[in-house]
C-alpha cells in the first residue's frame, strides 16, 4: 500500500487522543468506573495501533520524508505568528515532521507507552491517587509524541519542558501519598530531577537562541539547509559560533539524557512508581535527549561531536562500574540506563554511521529497558515492595513469566546475538572503530576502549542481577514465601515487550541473517533519508559512508561477542557458582571499590560544590540583603523620619505658633477689654464722659 | 449779661446731671440726671436762639425736647418698674445684665 498524504492526518489523531484522554481523566477520572484507568489505556491502545499501522505503511513505501507545515498547505498552528511584512523574524509555525526516524520513534513511544499503561493497571491498583497517576502518565506520553512529531526546535523545547514537568510530577507521585514510607525521598528525588534537568534545559535554550540569532528560524529542515550553507560559506569549516551553539544544544541532551555530570537525577528518579521509571528510562524523557541529537545532528561541528563522544564514553563506562556495586534492583537498572545512554550518545558523536547506530540502540533499548523495568516492578510487586536484591533469590520458580521476560531482555541488553541489543550495540562499536580508522581522533579512540569495557560490565552486572534475584537459594525466607506471580495485565505487558526486545533489532526468522548485516532500521533510517538534501560528508568530514568495510564489522562483532560472553561468564562464576567470593574481591579492590560504591562521590561533589556553593551564594546574598541593602533602605527611612520630625517641629512650633499667637493676641485684647464690660450703665456713662472730655481736650489743645 | 452766662449755667447743669447719673445709687436719680442733661441742652437751645438766631427754631426745639422728655420719663418709669420686678432692686449697680 502506498503511503498517502492522507495518512498524515492520522498524526493529528495520534497527538490529540492522549491530550483529550488526559483532560477527561484529570477532571472526570475520579468519578468514572474503575477510576478511569481504561480511558488513557484505551486511548494509548488506539495510539499504538495508529502509530504501528503508519509505521508499517511508511516503512514499506517509497519516499519517506514528510514535512507538513503551512508552506505546503498543511494545517497551520500559528504560534507567535505574524504576517511576514510586520515581523519577518518572528514567524514560528508549528508543523508535523514525519521522517523515518520520527516514524520509528513514534511507534516505539506508542507501543511502550501502551504496555506501561497496561502494566500500571495491575501495579498501581492499590494506589490512592490512581486516577491522577493515569492522567499524568498519559500527558507524559503526549509530550513525548509531540516532541517526536514537532518540525521545529521551539516546539520540541515546549514539549521537552512539558516532559520535564510531568517527570517531576510522576517521580514525586508518592510524595503526595500520606501512607508512603518514603514521602521525603520522593519529594527530594523529583525536585532533584527537575532542578538537574533544568541546567540542561537552560543550555538548550541558550543554544536555540544562538542558532535563532543567525538562522532566524526554528524549522529543522531550514536549519539543516542553512547550516550547510553556513559551512560552505566558511570554506567547509564550521563557524565558531556554531560550535558554541552546538555545545549548548548538546547541554540539553546531557541534562535530559542523564549524561555525565548531570546524570545524578536518574538514579534518584527510582523513587517514582516503577511504571514511571520504565517510561522515563525507555520511551520518553531520556530518549528525548538522544532523539534531539538525531534532529540537530547536521548543526553539530566536529569539535562538538568530539565532546559528544567523550561525554558519552565516560558516561557509559563510569555508570557501568557503578552498576556492578548497586544492590537495589531498580538501582542496577538505573545505572544500566545511564550507561546505555552513554553508548547512544557516544555513537552519535562518532558520525554518520554511528548516528544511525546510536538511534537504533535508542529504539531497541526502549523495548528491553521498558521490559526490564516492568519486570523489576513485577518482582518488587511480588515481593511486597522489597527492592534489595540481597534479600531475593530463587524467585525463578515463583515468578516464571517474569523471569522469562527479564531473562530475554537481559540477554538483549548484554548483547547476545539474535537479541535486539546485539544488533545495535554491535553497530555502535563498529562505528567507533570505523570512524577511527577513517580519521584518527582522540575521543573516538577512547570510545573504542571504553565502550567494549562498558559492554562487558553491562553483561556482568545484568547477569549479577539475574543470578541474585532468580537463581540460587532464597536468602530471605519471609520474602520468598510471600512472593507470587503478578496479575495478567502485568505479565502480558512483560511478555509482549520481551518479544519486542527479542525481535525489534532484526526479525531474523525471515531471512536467517543472524549477524545482522542488514537490519530494517539501518536500511531505512540513514543519514540521507533523515536529512534529505544535506551532505553530511561534506559538513562533518566524518565517515558517513554506509559500506566502509566488513573489516570493522567483523572486528566489532568479535569484540562485542567476546566481552558479552566474558561478562556473563564472570557473573555466573562469581554469583552462581560462587567460585569467587564477591566480598574478597571488594576487599582486594579496597578504596577503589568504596569509591565506585559511593558513585564516585559525584553526588557529594555536587553537594559540596554546586549546592554548597549556591547555598553560600544565597547566604552571602542574604547577608548583603540584610546588611547593605536593608541598611540603605533603613537609612533612607531614618533620613525621612528625621526630615519628617523636622517638618513636624516646624509645623508644630512655627506654623501652629503663628496661628495660636493670632488667637492669643485676640484673647489678650479681649480679656483686657472685658474689664470694661461690667454691665453697669453708670460706668459706661462715666467712661463715655471721660472719653468725650478727652476728645474735647484734644480738640481744644491741638 | 451775655451768652457766656447762660452757657455757664448750662454746663453746670449738664455736669450736675452727668454726676447724678454716674454716682447715684438709685435708678430714679439716674432718670432725674437724664432730665437735668436734657434741660441743660434746652438752655443751650434757647440761649443760642436768643443771641444768635432771628427765628423761633431754638425755642421750638426746646419745647420739642420737653415733650420728648415727658414721654421718655413715662417709658423710663415703666422700664424701672419692670426692672424692679426682675431684680427686686433699683440700684444701678445690681443691674449688670448688659455684661452678658
Amino acid at each position: 500500500m502506498e503511503f498517502q498524504p492522507e495518512h498524515y492526518r492520522l498524526l493529528l489523531a495520534v497527538l490529540l487522543i492522549p491530550l483529550v484522554a488526559y483532560v477527561l481523566q484529570i477532571f472526570l477520572g475520579r468519578h468514572l468506573p474503575r477510576r478511569g484507568d481504561w480511558l488513557p489505556t484505551g486511548g494509548m491502545f488506539v495510539v499504538m495501533c495508529l502509530t504501528v499501522y503508519m509505521f508499517t505503511t511508511f516503512i514499506s513505501s517509497e519516499g519517506g520524508f514528510f514535512h507538513e507545515s503551512a508552506a505546503e498547505g498543511g494545517p497551520v498552528f500559528g504560534w507567535l505568528y505574524q504576517s511576514a511584512e510586520k515581523l519577518p523574524g518572528l514567524n514560528v509555525v508549528a508543523g508535523l515532521l514525519y521522517d523515518p526516524l520520527g516514524a520509528a520513534m513514534l511507534a516505539v513511544v506508542g507501543i511502550v507507552s501502551f504496555f506501561v499503561h497496561l502494566f500500571s493497571v495491575g501495579y498501581m491498583s492499590s494506589d490512592h491517587r490512581y486516577h491522577i497517576f493515569f492522567a499524568n502518565i498519559c500527558l507524559f506520553t503526549f509530550a513525548m509524541l509531540g516532541l517526536v512529531l514537532s518540525d521545529n526546535l521551539l516546539f520540541v523545547f515546549i514539549f521537552w519542558e512539558l516532559m520535564g514537568l510531568m517527570s517531576y510530577l510522576l517521580i514525586g507521585h508518592f510524595s503526595q501519598d500520606p501512607n508512603s514510607p518514603r514521602i521525603k525521598q520522593a519529594a527530594a528525588a523529583c525536585k532533584k530531577a527537575f532542578m538537574t534537568t533544568r541546567v540542561g534545559d537552560t543550555c538548550l535554550l541558550f543554544g536555540m537562541a544562538i542558532f535563532y540569532y543567525h538562522f532566524e528560524t526554528f524549522r529543522f529542515t531550514e536549519m539543516w539547509a542553512l547550516a550547510q550553507e553556513a559551512v560552505a560559506a566558511n570554506g567547509g569549516e564550521y563557524p565558531a559560533w556554531m560550535t558554541l551553539g552546538g555545545l549548548f544544544l548538546f547541554g540539553g541532551t546531557v541534562g535530559k539524557s542523564a549524561q555525565f555530570p548531570l546524570h545524578i537525577w536518574l538514579p534518584d528518579a527510582m523513587e517514582g512508581p516503577t511504571p514511571v521509571s520504565a517510561m522515563i528510562h525507555a520511551a520518553t524523557m531520556v530518549a528525548a535527549g538522544v532523539f534531539l541529537l538525531g534532529r540537530i545532528f547536521p548543526l553539530l561541528s566536529p569539535e562538538v561531536l568530539g565532546v559528544v563522544v567523550a561525554i558519552g564514553s565516560i558516561t557509559a563506562l563510569f555508570a557501568a562500574t557503578i552498576g556492578c556495586t548497586v544492590n537495589d534492583i531498580k538501582g542496577v537498572l538505573a545505572y544500566s540506563t545511564i550507561s546505555q545512554l552513554g553508548f547512544m550518545v557516544a555513537a552519535i558523536g562518532t558520525g554518520g554511521l554511528g548516528l544511525v547506530a546510536g538511534l537504533f540502540h535508542m529504539v531497541t533499548h526502549a523495548f528491553f529497558k521498558a521490559c526490564l523495568f516492568l519486570s523489576a516492578g513485577s518482582v518488587i510487586h511480588g515481593c511486597h515492595h522489597e527492592q534489595d536484591m540481597r534479600k531475593m533469590g530463587g524467585l525463578r520458580k515463583k515468578m516464571p513469566l517474569t523471569f522469562l521476560a527479564m531473562f530475554i531482555c537481559t540477554l538483549a541488553i548484554a548483547g547476545m546475538p539474535l537479541f535486539s541489543g546485539f544488533y545495535s550495540k554491535d553497530r555502535i562499536i563498529q562505528s567507533a572503530i570505523e570512524s577511527t580508522m577513517t580519521q584518527f581522533r582522540g575521543a573516538n579512540a577512547f570510545a573504542i576502549l571504553a565502550l567494549p569495557l562498558a559492554a562487558a560490565l553491562t553483561a556482568f552486572y545484568m547477569f549479577r542481577l539475574i543470578f541474585m534475584t532468580f537463581f540460587g537459594e532464597p536468602r530471605d525466607e519471609h520474602v520468598h514465601e510471600h512472593a507470587h506471580e503478578s496479575p495478567w495485565p502485568m505479565t502480558v505487558s512483560l511478555l509482549v515487550l520481551a518479544t519486542f526486545g527479542l525481535f525489534v533489532g532484526k526479525f531474523w526468522l525471515i531471512d536467517g541473517d543472524f549477524l545482522g548485516h542488514h537490519t530494517w532500521f539501518t536500511e531505512r533510517v540513514t543519514a540521507a533519508s533523515m536529512y534529505p538534501g544535506i551532505d553530511l560528508m561534506k559538513m562533518n568530514q566524518i565517515a558517513v559512508s554506509e559500506h566502509t568495510g566488513h573489516v570493522a564489522h567483523s572486528f566489532a562483532m568479535g569484540i562485542s561477542l567476546t566481552v558479552a560472553a566474558f561478562g556473563i561468564f564472570m557473573a555466573w562464576w562469581i554469583y552462581h557458582k560462587k567460585r569467587l567470593n564477591p566480598e574478597r574481591i571488594t576487599s582486594t579492590l579496597g578504596e577503589v571499590y568504596v569509591t565506585v560504591e559511593n558513585k564516585y562521590y559525584i553526588d557529594e561533589a555536587v553537594n559540596g560544590s554546586v549546592i554548597k556553593g549556591s547555598l553560600f551564594l544565597a547566604r552571602a546574598q542574604k547577608w548583603i540583603d540584610e546588611n547593605i541593602i536593608d541598611g540603605f533602605v533603613l537609612l533612607n527611612g531614618r533620613v525621612h523620619k528625621a526630615l519628617g520630625f523636622i517638618g513636624y517641629w516646624i509645623d508644630r512650633t512655627i506654623v501652629d505658633g503663628l496661628v495660636n499667637a493670632t488667637g492669643a493676641i485676640a484673647v489678650a485684647f479681649g480679656s483686657v477689654l472685658r474689664l470694661f464690660q461690667t454691665g453697669r450703665v453708670q460706668q459706661y456713662v462715666s467712661l463715655a464722659v471721660a472719653g468725650g472730655l478727652l476728645a474735647a481736650a484734644f480738640l481744644i489743645l491741638i | 449779661m451775655g451768652l457766656d452766662a447762660y452757657l455757664a449755667v448750662s454746663v453746670a447743669l449738664f455736669a450736675l446731671g452727668v454726676i447724678c447719673i454716674v454716682t447715684r445709687r438709685n435708678i430714679i436719680y439716674v432718670l432725674m440726671g437724664i432730665e437735668m442733661i436734657l434741660n441743660a441742652a434746652n438752655i443751650n437751645f434757647v440761649a443760642f436762639n436768643r443771641f444768635n438766631g432771628d427765628g423761633l427754631e431754638g425755642r421750638m426745639f426746646a419745647i420739642f425736647v420737653i415733650i420728648l422728655a415727658a414721654a421718655e420719663a413715662a417709658v423710663a418709669l415703666a422700664i424701672v418698674l419692670n426692672v424692679f420686678h426682675l431684680f427686686k432692686s433699683i440700684k444701678p449697680s445690681d443691674i449688670d445684665l448688659l455684661r452678658e
